[in-house]
């Protein structure tokens, strides 16, 4: 290590050679892993949903799509079934405040269930039973709490643009009842208000809900268990599908997690550009050095140590772009973490992430310093020196 | 047409060629450099090496210096057979023994004056103060210690030269060879270079084999070799 650090000013001082080509170079690598780290930002951010999901938890929809609605009946049914610990119906609800673009995951829910559903939700026991006693009562995620400034004992008008109420009016007066956090800062970004309330002031499907989420006592059992509702609701008007809660949350990432896997080819584009762009540089440096290469071979510099110099200087550029690039991204998640919080909650570059970015600079540099580095290694000191 | 090797006045030969066949291929014709030189050259010795252009003068450089390998024939620096060694053995030999000094520098010009001078250093075991240490003195011994930050570009042609000088000597080898070291210098620059070669073989024993085309560079030298179509032509003191 000792060795090749009294090597650096040497390498440091061949990028000063032509500034302008390695700040360049420097910048196109700094770009390419900027998006690298971007898209694994995104990726993180869409997965982490499907890590939180539980696996002893189940959802039944409706068979056609989760658009269609399924009857409130189900729930007694559903619940009668051995090894089903609670059941609660829940509807997109399509909340919004002040701003339809302040769009809020909501859910009505049966709060007891819910809770029972959801043990990793933290809350007072003071403002869950406050909560669980109030029909027109909300809880919210702290994430929630934070954005609006809501407190408990607010009353707050939320609007839905899919369910009007039985006077017309979109708008839904809740109170927030209790704020809750989840364990290792995940996604509190919610909204529960009562399923009682939704469906008594809703101007129509009464009686029908969005989605059934069921616990289950045995998590070896959960796909028995839900072939078994399915086919207690077969050849009915509203046959249903039921996965694990980690299964849907991984189909709906997959819906959109098309975007990650566009990210990713655009990122293997760049990366693949960046390979021909800094193996053009480093072949260019080395052409422009054949003199001086021989000097340092005639000083006494091995061939295996100027492969090593010649590869060092490659790394040394895909490192230094890489590492910027990487810390601009980290950069740009906390900056924008505020506006992204709402849409794609922990948007951040993973820890993974580092370590892959890490593996591609070293592999970036030596594949592209290759070429020139094999070149320099062969060449023959006189003939390097006659050449200026 | 060829002369005996020259007595080597009583002092040990450091280097002792016999024999020497260095052939080059151009295309399908193979040029014959150097046909059958034998030569020895005494230890603390200052030879100019003379010739017309393609004499073989400076193929003979390369070959003492390591920088080439002969077709046929012995070559032998310090009683070691320099010829017959590895590529790798010869590459440590070479920062080891030999200081080379450079008609055009061939200084790094990203690199200080100091920092070039550094450059055979770095191949040892040396810690950086005591790098720093001997870079210090070889530039003082240049009498560039006040140059030591300034890149080649700001220097001039004999101060560059100068800085050559002490980056072929930072190591202390024994044998220094220079390719036409005064030949890219105007005279009082040059006078300067070849007062200082001959402090370093006067005063420090260096060894030195001079390339030159300069008969008055050459008057400077102990002993002056001719060369002529790859063989001893003359060979004086």
């Amino acid at each position: 290590m000792i060795a090749v650090a009294r090597y650096l000013p040497l390498l440091a001082a061949s990028l000063r050679r032509k500034r302008l080509r390695t700040f360049f170079t420097v910048a196109s690598i700094l770009v390419a892993f900027l998006l690298f780290g971007l898209a694994e930002s995104m990726r993180f951010a869409l997965q982490s949903g499907v890590e939180v999901a539980g696996a002893d938890r189940l959802m039944t929809m409706h068979k056609v799509s989760f658009t269609q609605l399924l009857p409130a009946s189900y729930e007694s049914r559903i619940k009668a079934i051995d090894g089903v610990v609670a059941v609660t119906p829940q509807t997109w609800f399509g909340g919004w405040f002040q701003d339809e673009r302040n769009q809020i995951p909501t859910f009505p829910s049966k709060p007891e269930a819910y809770l029972r559903i959801y043990p990793e939700i933290r809350l007072p026991e003071d403002q869950k039973q406050a909560w669980i006693a109030d029909r027109t009562g909300i809880l919210i995620g702290r994430s929630i709490a934070d954005l609006f400034g809501w407190k408990v004992g607010d009353t707050v008008p939320l609007r839905s643009a899919i369910w009007p109420r039985e006077d017309g009016s979109e708008t839904w007066d809740v109170t927030v009842r209790a704020i809750f956090d989840l364990p290792n800062g995940g996604d509190t970004r919610q909204i529960v208000m009562h399923q009682d309330y939704f469906d008594e002031g809703k101007q129509y499907t009464k009686g029908l809900i969005g989605w059934y989420v069921i616990k289950v006592a045995d998590v070896d059992r959960a796909q028995a268990i839900g072939r078994q509702i399915d086919a207690m609701f077969a050849n009915s008007p509203a046959e249903t599908k039921t996965s694990s809660e980690r299964a849907m949350a991984q189909s709906f990432v997959n819906q959109i997690g098309n975007i990650g896997a566009i990210l990713s080819a655009i990122v293997a584009a760049v990366f693949f550009t960046m390979l021909l762009v800094t193996a053009n540089t480093m072949a260019q440096s080395v052409r422009e050095r054949t003199n001086e290469i021989g000097v340092l071979k005639t000083l006494g510099f091995s061939n295996p140590g100027v492969l090593g110099m010649v590869l060092g200087e490659s790394v040394l550029v895909t490192v230094i772009g890489g590492t910027v690039g990487m810390l601009l991204a980290v950069w740009i998640g906390v900056q924008f973490e505020p506006v992204l919080k709402q849409y794609l909650p922990g948007f951040r570059v993973p820890p993974s992430a580092f370590v892959e970015a890490t593996l591609y600079m070293l592999a970036l540099g030596v594949v592209a310093g290759a070429a020139p580095a094999w070149q320099a290694m062969r060449l023959r000191i006189v003939e390097a020196l006659r050449r200026d | 047409m060829s002369a005996q090797p020259a007595p080597v006045d009583g002092r040990p030969a450091i280097v002792r060629i016999r024999d020497l066949v260095k052939d080059y291929r151009r295309g399908a014709e193979v040029v014959r450099v150097l046909d059958g030189l034998s030569l020895d050259i005494a230890q603390g010795d200052f030879v100019a090496l003379m010739g017309p252009s393609g004499s073989g003068k400076s193929t003979l450089l390369n070959l003492i210096g390591g920088l080439d390998r002969p077709t046929s024939g012995s070559l032998e620096v310090e009683g070691l057979r320099i010829d017959q060694l590895t590529e790798g053995s010869l590459t440590r030999w070479r920062a080891d023994h030999v200081g080379f000094i450079f008609q055009m520098y061939n200084l790094l010009p990203v690199l200080t004056a100091e920092r070039n001078v550094e450059l055979p250093l770095l191949l040892t075991n040396l810690g950086r103060e005591q790098r720093q240490r001997r870079v210090d003195a070889a530039l003082k011994l240049v009498g560039l210690e006040h140059r030591a930050k300034h890149r080649p570009r700001e220097l001039s042609g004999g101060q560059e030269q100068r800085v050559g000088i002490a980056r072929a000597i930072v190591t202390d080898p024994t044998l220094l060879l220079c390719d036409e070291p005064t030949g890219d210098l105007d005279r009082k620059s040059g006078d300067e270079v070849l007062t200082l070669l001959e402090a370093l073989n006067d005063e420090y024993g260096k060894t030195i084999i001079m390339v030159t085309h300069d008969p008055h560079a050459a008057e400077r030298a102990h002993r002056v070799i001719h060369l002529d179509k790859g063989l001893l032509s003359e060979d004086r003191r």
